[in-house]
C-alpha cells in the first residue's frame, strides 16, 4: 500500500426535502489509499452512492474537506469537475451505460475520445484493453449482442482505457448472476488495482467481499465500521 | 465526440428516420406549395413576360392587372409615337374569342395581336414556322400545348384551320408561350386580323408597346409619355408586379397556399420536436454517463446540435430532392402544370425554415441535457 489517493474529512451532505432540507452523509471521513481495492458497503439507502459520487466529482459535498491526488474537489467550478473527472476518474456503472450504437471498442474508447483523442485510435488502444480482459473476439459487437458479464467487462475496459489514478464502481455485480458476478470481480481486481491507483467499489454483495483490501460500512450515512485486515473482512462476511 | 453524436442518431433507425422523414416532409410541402404559388403568379403575367423587345408597356391608367384591359382610343398610338425618345411604338391588341376546329369541338383562346408592320410582340420562341409568316392572309401562330387543347392526341403543326368570329384561320407557325394562369390556348397573329378575329366592343387598342431610342433613359421616358400623354408607361417588370400584386391583395391564393406552407412548417417543426425531445429523452441516461464521464456543456451542445444538423441537412436534402423531382416529372408529363419550377430563392427560404424548425425542436432537447445531473448515472 502506499499514500493516500483520495482524503474525506468530515463531509456532509444536505439535499432539499420540502420547504427544508435533509442530511444524508454526516462527518464521513475516510482515506483510499494508492493500490487499494476499497469495498463501501451498506443497506440501501445509506449513503454510499451519495458518497462516490462525491469522491468522484460529481456531487458537491456540502460540508468538509475532500482531497484527490492533493486536489481539493469539493470547490470545483463545473467545468473544472468536468475536467477532473476526465483525467482522474474511471467509472463503472451499475447498468453499464455502454452506448447502444457504438461497437464494444469504441464504448471502450469512449473516455480517450472526451480527452480529445481521435475515434478510431482511440478504438485502436481500446482494442488491446479489451484483449487484455479476454473480450478482443467480442471488440466489434454492439452491446445488445453481448451478455451482461460481457458488457460489464466492456465497462471495465471503458473505465482503465485512459489509465486514470482513482475507478469508482457501482454495484458491478447488481445485474449479473453469481458465476458472473465473481468473474467480473476478479477481472475487476485483476486489471484494475495497480500501484499509485485507488478503486472504490460500492456494493451490497456480501459474495464479493473477499476481493476487497478494506471494506468500510456504512449505516444511516456514517461510516460505522472500516475492517482493515483479512480477519475483519472474514467476520464482516460472515455477519 | 461529433462522431459518436451522429452513431447515437443514426443507431436508433426509427427515430432517425422519422426525423428525417419529418424533415423532408415539412420540406417538401413548403417548397412544393411555395414554387407552385410563385408558378401561379408568373403565369398571371405570362403574356406581358413574353413580349421581349418593348421597354414600355403603356396603357389606361385605370388598368391594375394584365386582364383588366381598358382600352384605348387608336389616337393614344401617335400621341405617344410624338413624345422625344420613343423609338417606336405599337399597338397591341389582347382579347378572347371562341376557336372552333373543323371537327366542331369549341375552345376559348386567348388572341393577341402584333403590329402589322414590324411584328413587334411576336412569341420568342417558334418551334415550327416563321413570325414572318404572319403576314398571310387569316394567318396564326399557336402555342405548342394550347394546340393540344385543340386538337387532342395530334401533333401540333402548320396548315391546320381553326374558324373565329366566323372567319377562317390558317396556323402558320407553333410557339412556346409561357402558360397563361387560365391555361387557354394562346393565338398570335397580326393587329388587323386580331380585330376581324375577336371583335373589340368600341375602341380597339388595349396596349401599347414602346422601344426607347438608344440611349435613352426608360424611366425618363415613361415619366415623359406619362405627363405627356396622360397614359401609363410601365417598364415590363412593372407591369408583371402589378398584376401579382392584384392577384395577392384581392384573391385568396396567397391566403390559401400560405396556410398550406404554414401547416408544413408547424406540423414539420412539430414532428421533428416531438422527435426529437424523445430521441434525447432516451438517451438521457447516455448523455448522463458521458457527463460524468467528463464531457463539458459546451461538447454536449455541440453533440445535440451536430445530431439536430444532420438530421435537417438530409432530410432538407431528400425534402428538396423530391419538390425538385415533382416539377421535373410533372413539367414532363403533365402539359396542365408546365412551367412550374423550383426557384433556387425558394430553396433558399425553405432552408432557412428548416433552420428554424431545427432549432425549435432543439431548444427544449438541448435544455434537457445541459441541465442534466450526472449524478443520474449512479440512479
Amino acid at each position: 500500500m502506499n499514500g493516500a489517493v483520495v482524503t474525506a474529512r468530515g463531509v456532509a451532505k444536505d439535499f432539499p426535502s420540502g420547504d427544508g432540507t435533509i442530511r444524508v452523509l454526516h462527518g464521513i471521513d475516510l482515506t483510499v489509499r494508492a493500490g487499494e481495492m476499497l469495498l463501501l458497503v451498506g443497506p440501501s439507502g445509506c449513503g454510499k452512492t451519495t458518497l462516490i459520487s462525491i469522491l468522484a466529482g460529481i456531487l458537491s459535498a456540502s460540508e468538509g474537506a475532500i482531497e484527490v491526488l492533493g486536489q481539493d474537489v469539493r470547490h470545483l467550478t463545473p467545468s473544472a469537475a468536468a475536467r477532473f473527472r476526465r483525467e482522474t476518474v474511471g467509472f463503472i456503472f451499475q447498468q453499464y451505460n455502454l452506448l447502444p450504437s457504438l461497437t464494444a471498442a469504441e464504448n471502450a474508447a469512449i473516455p480517450l475520445v472526451v480527452r480529445g483523442e481521435r475515434l478510431d485510435r482511440a478504438t485502436r488502444r481500446a482494442r488491446a484493453v479489451l484483449e487484455g480482459l479476454g473480450m478482443g473476439a467480442h471488440a466489434e459487437k454492439l452491446p445488445r449482442q453481448l451478455s451482461g458479464g460481457q458488457m460489464q467487462r466492456v465497462a471495465i475496459a471503458r473505465a482503465l482505457v485512459h489509465d486514470p489514478p482513482f475507478i469508482v464502481c457501482d454495484e458491478p455485480t447488481a445485474a449479473l448472476d453469481a458465476a458472473s458476478g465473481h468473474e467480473a470481480m476478479r477481472q475487476l481486481r485483476a486489471s484494475a488495482v495497480r500501484p499509485g491507483r485507488a478503486v472504490v467499489v460500492v456494493t451490497h454483495d456480501p459474495r464479493v467481499y473477499g476481493f476487497a483490501d478494506r471494506i468500510a460500512r456504512m449505516e444511516d450515512g456514517r461510516i460505522v465500521e472500516i475492517a482493515e485486515d483479512a480477519a475483519a473482512i472474514r467476520r464482516m462476511t460472515e455477519h | 465526440m461529433i462522431r459518436i453524436a451522429l452513431r447515437m442518431l443514426t443507431g436508433d433507425t426509427a427515430k432517425y428516420v422519422g426525423l428525417v422523414c419529418g424533415v423532408a416532409f415539412a420540406v417538401m410541402l413548403m417548397a412544393q406549395q411555395a414554387s407552385i404559388f410563385v408558378g401561379l403568379m408568373l403565369r398571371t403575367a405570362a403574356q406581358v413576360i413574353d413580349v421581349v423587345d418593348a421597354d414600355l408597356w403603356v396603357m389606361d391608367p385605370r388598368v391594375i392587372y394584365v386582364e383588366e384591359i381598358e382600352p384605348l382610343p387608336e389616337s393614344a398610338l401617335w400621341r405617344v409615337r410624338g413624345v422625344a425618345g420613343v423609338g417606336w411604338a405599337t399597338p397591341f391588341f389582347k382579347g378572347l374569342t371562341v376557336a372552333r376546329a373543323p371537327d366542331g369541338r369549341l375552345q376559348q383562346v386567348f388572341v393577341l395581336g402584333v403590329d402589322d408592320a414590324s411584328l413587334a410582340g411576336s412569341p420568342p420562341r417558334m418551334l415550327q414556322g416563321s413570325v414572318e409568316d404572319l403576314r398571310r392572309p387569316g394567318a396564326i401562330v399557336l402555342d405548342r400545348v394550347g394546340a393540344l387543347f385543340i386538337w387532342p392526341g395530334e401533333e401540333p403543326a402548320p396548315g391546320k384551320v381553326l374558324e373565329m368570329a366566323d372567319r377562317r384561320a390558317t396556323v402558320v407557325g407553333v410557339a412556346e408561350a409561357s402558360a397563361p394562369f387560365t391555361t387557354f390556348p394562346v393565338i398570335y397573329t397580326r393587329y388587323s386580323e386580331a380585330l376581324r378575329f375577336a371583335p373589340p366592343p368600341r375602341k380597339p387598342l388595349s396596349y401599347i408597346l414602346v422601344r426607347a431610342q438608344v440611349g435613352e433613359d426608360i424611366d425618363a421616358l415613361a415619366a415623359r409619355i406619362e405627363s405627356e400623354t396622360g397614359l401609363l408607361a410601365l417598364r415590363w417588370q412593372d407591369f408583371v408586379w402589378r398584376t401579382i400584386r392584384y392577384y395577392l391583395t384581392r384573391t385568396g391564393i396567397p391566403v390559401n397556399f400560405g396556410i398550406t406552407v404554414a401547416l408544413g412548417f408547424i406540423v414539420g417543426a412539430a414532428v421533428v420536436g416531438q422527435t426529437f425531445m424523445i430521441f434525447v429523452l432516451e438517451n438521457l441516461r447516455q448523455f448522463g454517463a458521458l457527463k460524468a464521464m467528463g464531457v463539458s456543456n459546451g461538447t454536449l451542445l455541440r453533440m445535440v446540435l451536430a445530431q439536430a444538423g444532420a438530421v435537417a441537412a438530409i432530410g432538407y436534402g431528400l425534402g428538396i430532392g423530391l419538390a425538385a423531382v415533382f416539377f421535373e416529372v410533372t413539367g414532363r408529363t403533365n402539359v396542365d402544370l408546365r412551367g412550374f419550377f423550383l426557384p433556387w430563392w425558394v430553396a433558399a427560404i425553405v432552408a432557412g425554415a428548416v433552420v428554424l424548425i431545427i432549432l425549435v425542436a432543439s431548444i427544449a432537447s438541448i435544455r434537457k441535457a445541459l441541465t442534466l445531473d450526472p449524478a443520474v448515472v449512479f440512479k
